[in-house]
């Protein structure tokens, strides 16, 4: 099997804290990939080096084989890698059907100057997206309204509006009710591997990994501390301790 | 001729630099504190000049010595600065602090139009001069070049007593320290209870009292008249920009540079005297976003 | 519902008034004219970017416009407004490719920059722009016909006003497509943009464009109208007002160009008599009373009347009629 994204001994430090060294992993197409680890580990910094918005000092990122080292996180999300954030990037003064109408315009390249954004083709779609995360009740709301449950689940949405080939989520689910997430991830999962989009997400919840992920990476202080199956990581004595702290 | 010129030039830049910076280092500490970007900055310089080319004109009128010029620049300064600014502060920019950056600029910019037309009904539309304190200090002669003692000696050594006086004041002096506290996180210096509200009161009336010192040392190398202050505001916050908004070392540099940039221009292009300081500003500014010695910080996401 | 009902009555008020009275006709053509420089800051402002310094655009158009007629016997208004569109466009292109880089205080105050530079060597260069005292414009043909003033002053009332409602309308739709809304993101997540595949710098760059676009057409027609350009059409009071008249409107609305420029220039027409002296200082007490009381300026006010006599619904806008701060925001959150 060939590997989408190959990230190569990553490192980046801030200050005398080490985010990243010697980071090696890989991405596989259908990958459904979840990164766990303490707080500070260095997880959102593996993203935010992946998508151009951090350059490591030293390593190299590939995409499909080409290297997005030195790309702007523009250029790496028209390649095909969308990602939703930690804490949710959202356009707070407008709806979220707004969020969602601009996320499907950029996609489709829709930039005639006088047609109407709730009137571009791409509506019904956006509006299914949003149906999927269970955020189409809150449409007409401005993003500044959401609790932060919802904020998180708009941000995946504004992601798979743009119909990605990789999707990046950091956390997805915190701060959504434990009710429903797994629902959610239920629907997400379960749509994103009958489009075939290979997904790379953070997460905390031991529960979430074993349910939806088929390989996990275990990030300690800017290290991979060991990978594999959720199956043998979760086992691992060494991550039990270091991570879920029984 | 080329080395008297060449001598000349660094003259003037030295002279020139010197009075932006005093205006540019208030505007940038300001901002270093309050984020506020007080666009009124300039009207103070335009005060200060006033208030002191009146009060020279009245040492004069009565023939007293402009020996006392000098304290009465400082009393002038200090008087304007801590009134005007004080009470800008305390009834307007107190209301703004948690408002929109684009409503905070515009309240200063409206300030500034209110300041402008006050100094215009004051003191009307005609030049004013006073030059007898850049006289009485006499020439000096560098290489050959006479030049007033008054602008290449004096006003750079205030320039310097400015900086490493408000360096050592924000080291080593508790209301100093207080402001740092402030300036590198407000959330924390707040939660250890330290007062936001008296540290940004006090911190914009030291800002504004060293644009109008600046402008009351500049009147007697310069005809006083209205557009100064904008002339001003503009200058230095291409200083301020140019090293880094809220660095107040590299301040002093950036000063230099655009003074020695404009004192050429006005030897060898003099058409491009007014457009080269913002030239300086543009290169750079291009080459380093965040200026000669601004710090960039990635916002978390 | 403003510009369904409110524009087409306003336009035909407009239409027929020349006709019913006289009087008006030149305090309106200024308004119109004057209207497109605000309607171009709050183009900007959709982005919470306000710009010090677009006098200089209202200059390169009147300053272009002066030399087109002069240049060219009869001197074809046409022409004329066509090349001080082309270089205002041009102009807008230049500045804006350095300006969109940065945003708030650097925005504004690089914009302020380059107009304080564009105003010193507009007096500078006597030459060519005659200096401080302006350069005079001959009143030019219109489509090839030569006309006596009252006579032209009244084709410039229609010109004028066709020319406003076509880009009072080109810039409310505008503002409605993608592009419209994704400059409007850019006041609040420009890292989101990014991170959807478009470029935050060049979506301001668009609407810059189009703002120097409008204050160069503004500057044109005032130039030919008055029969004069001066560096003092460049002058950072002159962007001051803009932003003042932009503010006074309202930001939320293409209309609050219209409705500012009107009520400025009534204000500015009877009160010089009274306050001539004081004016800036007049501007400067009622902008600061706007932002600390009714932020969302006059088209807001009308609308929180409309709101609060319960006669039909609050029309949404774009980013006025709320209270802007960072603190309501928060109480917003908490009311959940
Ligand atoms: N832009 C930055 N500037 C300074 N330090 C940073 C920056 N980004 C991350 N860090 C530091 O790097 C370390 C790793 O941060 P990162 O956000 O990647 O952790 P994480 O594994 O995502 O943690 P969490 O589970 O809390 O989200 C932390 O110590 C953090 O403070
Ligand atoms: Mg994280």
């Amino acid at each position: 099997m060939t590997a989408l994204i190959s990230a190569k001994d990553l490192a980046i430090s801030f200050g005398g804290v080490i985010a990243a060294e010697g980071v090696s992993l890989d991405v596989f197409e259908d990958d459904h990939l979840a990164i766990i680890g303490p707080n500070g580990a260095g997880k959102t910094t593996f993203l935010n080096i992946c998508t151009g918005y951090l350059k490591p000092s030293a390593g190299s990122v590939t995409f499909q084989g080409r290297s997005i080292l030195g790309s702007s996180p523009r250029a790496i999300t028209r390649m095909g890698i969308a990602r939703a954030f930690q804490i949710p990037q959202l356009f707070t003064e407008q709806t979220v059907l707004e969020n969602m109408l601009i996320a499907a315009a950029s996609q489709a390249r829709r930039f005639a100057p006088f047609t109407p954004l709730m009137q571009i083709p791409e509506r019904k779609e956006a509006e299914h997206i949003l149906e999927l995360v269970g955020c189409d009740d809150v449409s007409d709301r401005p993003a500044s309204e959401l609790p932060e449950g919802k904020r998180k689940l708009v941000d995946i949405a504004l992601a798979l509006a743009l119909k990605p080939k990789v999707l990046l989520m950091d956390e997805p689910t915190s701060g959504v009710a434990s009710s429903e997430k797994f629902d959610i991830m239920d629907t997400l999962i379960g749509a994103l591997r009958e489009q075939q989009v290979t997904s790379v997400f953070v997460e905390h919840d031991m529960e979430m990994v074993s349910r939806y992920a088929n390989r996990v990476a275990v990030w300690n202080a800017g290290h991979i501390q060991s990978q594999g199956t959720p199956e043998d990581v979760l086992q691992d004595p060494e991550v039990v301790r270091t991570v879920i702290g029984v | 001729m080329s080395l008297q010129i060449l001598v000349l030039t660094v003259l003037d830049g030295i002279a020139y630099g010197s009075l932006v910076f005093l205006v540019a280092v208030g505007l940038t500490l300001v901002f270093g504190v309050m984020r506020i970007l007080n666009v009124a900055h300039g009207s103070f310089y335009a005060l200060g000049a006033y208030a002191a080319a009146s009060l020279g004109l009245v040492l004069s009128a009565y023939g007293i010595s402009a020996w006392f010029a000098y304290p009465l620049f400082i009393v002038a300064a200090v008087a304007v600065g801590v009134s005007v600014g004080g009470l800008m502060e305390r009834f307007i920019l107190r209301r703004i602090y948690v408002r929109e950056e684009y409503l905070q600029l515009l309240v200063t910019f409206a300030i500034f139009m209110i300041l402008d037309n006050v100094q215009r009904l004051v003191w009307g539309v005609q030049p004013y001069f006073y030059t007898e304190p850049l006289s009485l200090m006499g020439n000096v002669t560098i290489v050959g070049i006479p030049y007033t003692a008054y602008q290449v000696i004096f006003l750079p050594l205030v320039a310097l007593f400015i900086l490493f006086g408000l360096r050592w004041f924000l080291r080593k002096t508790l209301a100093g320290s207080l402001i740092v506290a402030v300036t590198e996180d407000r959330e924390a210096a707040t939660a250890i209870g330290i007062n936001a509200r008296k540290v940004f009161f006090l911190t914009f009336i030291i800002g504004t009292t060293l644009a109008s010192l600046g402008g009351a040392l500049a009147s007697p190398t310069t005809s006083v008249l209205p557009g100064m202050g904008a002339e001003m505001i503009v200058l230095s916050f291409a200083v301020a920009a140019t090293a880094g908004l809220g660095q107040i070392g590299g301040a002093a540099i950036a000063a230099l540079l655009i003074g020695l940039g404009r004192s050429s221009a006005v030897f060898f292009m003099p058409e491009l005297e007014v457009v080269v300081p913002y030239l300086i500003m543009v290169i750079v500014l291009l080459f380093r976003p965040e200026g000669l010695f601004g710090k960039t910080t990635a916002r978390k996401i | 519902m403003l510009m369904r009902i409110v524009l087409p009555v306003v336009v035909l008020v407009a239409i027929v008034l020349p006709l019913a009275t006289s009087g008006w006709d030149a305090f309106l053509t200024l308004v119109w004219a004057k209207a497109l420089p605000v309607l171009g800051i709050i183009l900007l402002l959709q982005a919470g970017q306000v710009s010090f310094g677009h006098a200089m655009f209202f200059a390169t158009g009147a300053y272009t416009a002066g030399f087109v007629i002069r240049a060219i016997p009869g001197g074809e208004i046409v022409i004329a407004l066509a090349a001080a569109i082309g270089a205002s466009v041009v102009a807008g292109l230049l500045v804006g490719v350095f300006v969109v880089r940065y945003r708030y205080i650097f925005f504004a105050m690089f914009n302020l920059a380059f107009s304080m530079v564009f105003y010193s060597l507009l007096e500078k260069f006597i030459h060519i722009t005659g200096g401080s005292d302006g350069l005079s414009i001959p009143r030019p043909e219109i489509l090839g016909q030569a006309m006596e003033r009252s006579e032209y002053e009244f084709v410039l009332y229609y010109l004028a006003l066709a020319l406003l409602v076509i880009c009072l309308y080109g810039v409310h739709r505008f503002l409605d497509s993608p592009l419209g809304h994704t400059l409007k993101a850019i006041k609040t997540n420009e890292t989101r943009i990014e991170y959807l595949g478009l470029s935050p710098r060049r979506v301001l760059l668009i609407a810059y464009i189009i703002s120097a676009f409008l204050a160069g057409l503004g500057g044109a027609l005032v130039a030919v109208f008055q029969g004069i350009a001066t560096p003092e059409y460049a002058y950072w009071v002159r962007s001051g007002e803009f932003v003042f008249v932009a503010i006074l409107g309202g930001t939320g609305n293409v209309f609050g160009a219209l409705a500012g420029s009107f009520v400025y220039e009534y204000i500015r027409v009877t009160a010089t008599a009274y306050v001539g002296d004081t004016w800036q200082l007049t501007l400067g007490l009622v902008l600061l009373v706007i932002i600390l009381f009714a932020p969302s300026g006059l088209v807001g006010v009308l609308n929180d009347i409309r709101g609060y006599l319960g006669k039909g619904r609050r029309e949404p806008t774009p980013s006025g009629g709320k209270q802007p701060s960072g603190k309501t925001e928060k109480q917003r959150g908490e009311e959940q």
